[in-house]
């Protein structure tokens, strides 16, 4: 398969014609570097939990091999939203976009999909966001731990902002004895 | 009789000197051979990214900073990027060059220290030492630009901490000439030596397919014919306003390898690369302000009233370092994901060491450049009788299997 570069409406709007119902509050954001004022683009847009992995896998209508930098996360209360940040059309000076989607899970069943089937190179950004968010990724190929210690509790998850938080782990040492 | 094991196990790390920080590598070994090989990472998980949400926009670039010792210019700007983004702040002209020079000179400082490190693993120390002595003038220089040799404390969001003045530039012209013989010499002594060719060539292959699928970046991907890189790719800074190229090792040989060699290659031509890019942007360095918004409570108090996310790209020495942030009007950021390059190159380790050789592992290893730390011991385990092999005994099968190959 040939890659060739279009533009970010462009990209944007095939998404949006092949999920009507899926994808939500796009935007496309500009800027410039340089005494050239060398534009670069961000697209950022939130996709529904059910065609998300279709979403994913739209991507290689593009490129035949688009790039995964990472899935950031946070946790919001009642859902816990994981961005997945891709990058398409690298090699030609200019012309690469950043693909932000967002993807909100309810808390109380934070299940996704994995993408390792389409891009073995997720693997460890899966594995850092079941251990960090308590997210489940349905057949992730492996299922251990990556980053947190053996020594910190399961049912712990660092990023999350409730009871199954870090706040019981974490020693202030200003507030020691001395 | 009862059928015995054909392989056994190797557990490397999580403490080793081939590795810059721990992580953890079990071998499986039938003779010399690698037979599969699995990684375990997070020895050392510092929880800067929590951490860095109990902080205010200017601490947590100090923070950011202490990510990596290699890399500390890279992380806070990639962070004040994402930021800038975020906020919508357009950073002076000048400043965008002066983040050129800053960055380059991190990318020559981390490759040539690599280069001696590589050069380490296969036995070749005569090369570390060169390395340490061209890095040094390197280093020099990084600390009479910002006062500070590694954690240069440089970056701000909207700009840079100091300025580049008339006087200064005569002294970096100076030690760029010196580097180049240098690096002359350098890419002499690496790239024509046979022994070296031996070691490397077709040594811990990655394809362009693997490096692909596997979402490598920086030299490691390149290395394997990939055309990526994010100055290019997407350029930030001044980086659309410089005249220069992707870095594939065809440029020099005219075939891509994807092997260790290729790799040494790519990073010895960058170093070459980098210094024609300072030139460039000390040439045409823009006059004008350095930052922004030079005043820090005021900058604060401006960021504390934004709600938005932004990401923050650069290419690192490593690759692709890659920060998001998400404001939420508060005095600090509300989610920080940071994403170093070694992140992305830790799966393309496996495809380059299966069906390698015990004594290859150190600079296949070494090769990606990791960004993990290192010590010194080893654990054989073989007819579950597990015997210590220390650091200083796996590098001697390394410098071995040099000498077999030069007999």
């Amino acid at each position: 398969m040939t890659t060739t570069t279009m533009k970010p409406e462009d990209v944007l709007v095939s998404f949006q014609k092949k999920f009507p119902d899926g994808i939500t509050q796009p935007r496309i954001e500009r800027g410039t570097s340089g005494t050239l004022k060398t534009e670069f683009c961000h697209l950022w847009f939130r996709v529904e939990l059910d065609v998300f992995k279709e979403a994913v896998r739209h991507l290689f209508t593009f490129e035949q091999y688009p790039h995964f930098a990472v899935t950031s996360g946070y946790d919001l209360g009642d859902i816990i939203e994981l961005v997945y940040h891709f990058s398409l059309f690298h090699g030609e000076r200019g012309r690469e976009l950043s693909m932000n989607m967002t993807v909100s899970l309810p808390k109380k069943n934070p299940v996704i999909d994995t993408i390792t089937d389409l891009i073995p190179g997720a693997l460890i950004s899966e594995q850092e966001k079941q251990e960090m968010l308590g997210v489940i990724v349905r057949g992730i190929p492996k299922d251990v731990r990556v980053f947190v210690a053996d020594d910190i509790p399961q049912g712990v998850y660092p990023w999350r902002r409730d009871e199954t938080g870090p706040a019981k782990l974490v020693r202030n040492l200003h507030e020691g004895e001395l | 009789m009862t059928a015995s094991r054909t392989t056994y196990q190797i557990p490397i790390g999580p403490i080793h000197p081939a590795l810059k920080e721990p992580v953890n590598f079990h071998f499986e070994i039938d003779g010399e051979k690698i037979i599969n090989v699995d990684i375990h990472l997070g020895h050392v998980h510092r929880s800067i990214e929590w951490a860095g949400t109990k902080r205010n926009f200017i601490q947590v670039l100090y923070l950011a900073e202490r990510i990596c010792g290699i890399c500390s210019y890279c992380h806070p700007m990639s962070l004040a990027l994402a930021v800038e983004h975020a906020a919508h702040i357009q950073v002076p002209e000048r400043a965008e060059y002066l983040r050129v020079v800053h960055a380059e000179l991190e990318r020559i400082a981390s490759h040539i220290l690599w280069a001696g490190v590589a050069a380490h693993e296969i036995g070749f120390d005569s090369v570390l030492f060169l390395t340490w002595q061209v890095r040094e003038s390197v280093l020099d220089l990084i600390e009479y630009l910002t006062g500070n040799r590694i954690t240069k404390g440089i970056t701000m969001i909207g700009g840079v901490r100091r300025d580049i003045t008339e006087e200064m530039v005569p002294r970096i012209h100076a030690t760029l000439k010196d580097l180049k013989k240098q690096v002359e010499k350098l890419q002499h002594v690496m790239l024509d030596d046979s022994t070296i060719q031996m070691r490397c060539r077709n040594c811990g292959i990655l394809t362009k397919e693997d490096a692909l699928k596997l979402c490598a970046v920086g030299p490691t991907t390149r290395a394997s014919g990939v055309r990526k890189d994010v100055r290019l790719d997407q350029p930030y800074f001044a980086f659309g306003d410089l005249d220069f190229d992707y870095v594939t090792p065809d440029v020099l040989t005219g075939e891509v390898h994807g092997d260790v060699y290729d790799r040494i290659i790519v990073r010895l031509l960058e170093v070459k690369q980098s210094i024609d890019l300072i030139e460039q942007c000390l040439e045409r360095l823009p006059p004008g302000d350095i930052v922004a918004e030079p005043k820090i409570p005021t900058l604060l108090a401006s960021l504390k009233k934004v709600t938005g996310e932004g990401i923050g790209r650069m290419e690192a020495p490593r690759g692709e370092v890659f920060h998001y942030v998400r404001l939420t009007a508060a005095e600090s950021l509300f989610s920080w994901k940071v994403r170093a390059p070694t992140y992305s190159n830790i799966l393309p380790w496996i495809p380059m060491l299966l069906g390698q050789q015990i004594a290859d592992i150190p600079i296949i290893a070494a090769s990606i450049d990791p960004c993990m730390s290192c010590t010194n011991r080893v654990t054989l385990v073989q007819n579950n009788e597990p015997r210590m092999v220390d650091r200083e005994r796996l590098h001697q099968l390394s410098i071995e299997k040099t000498r077999r190959m030069c007999l």
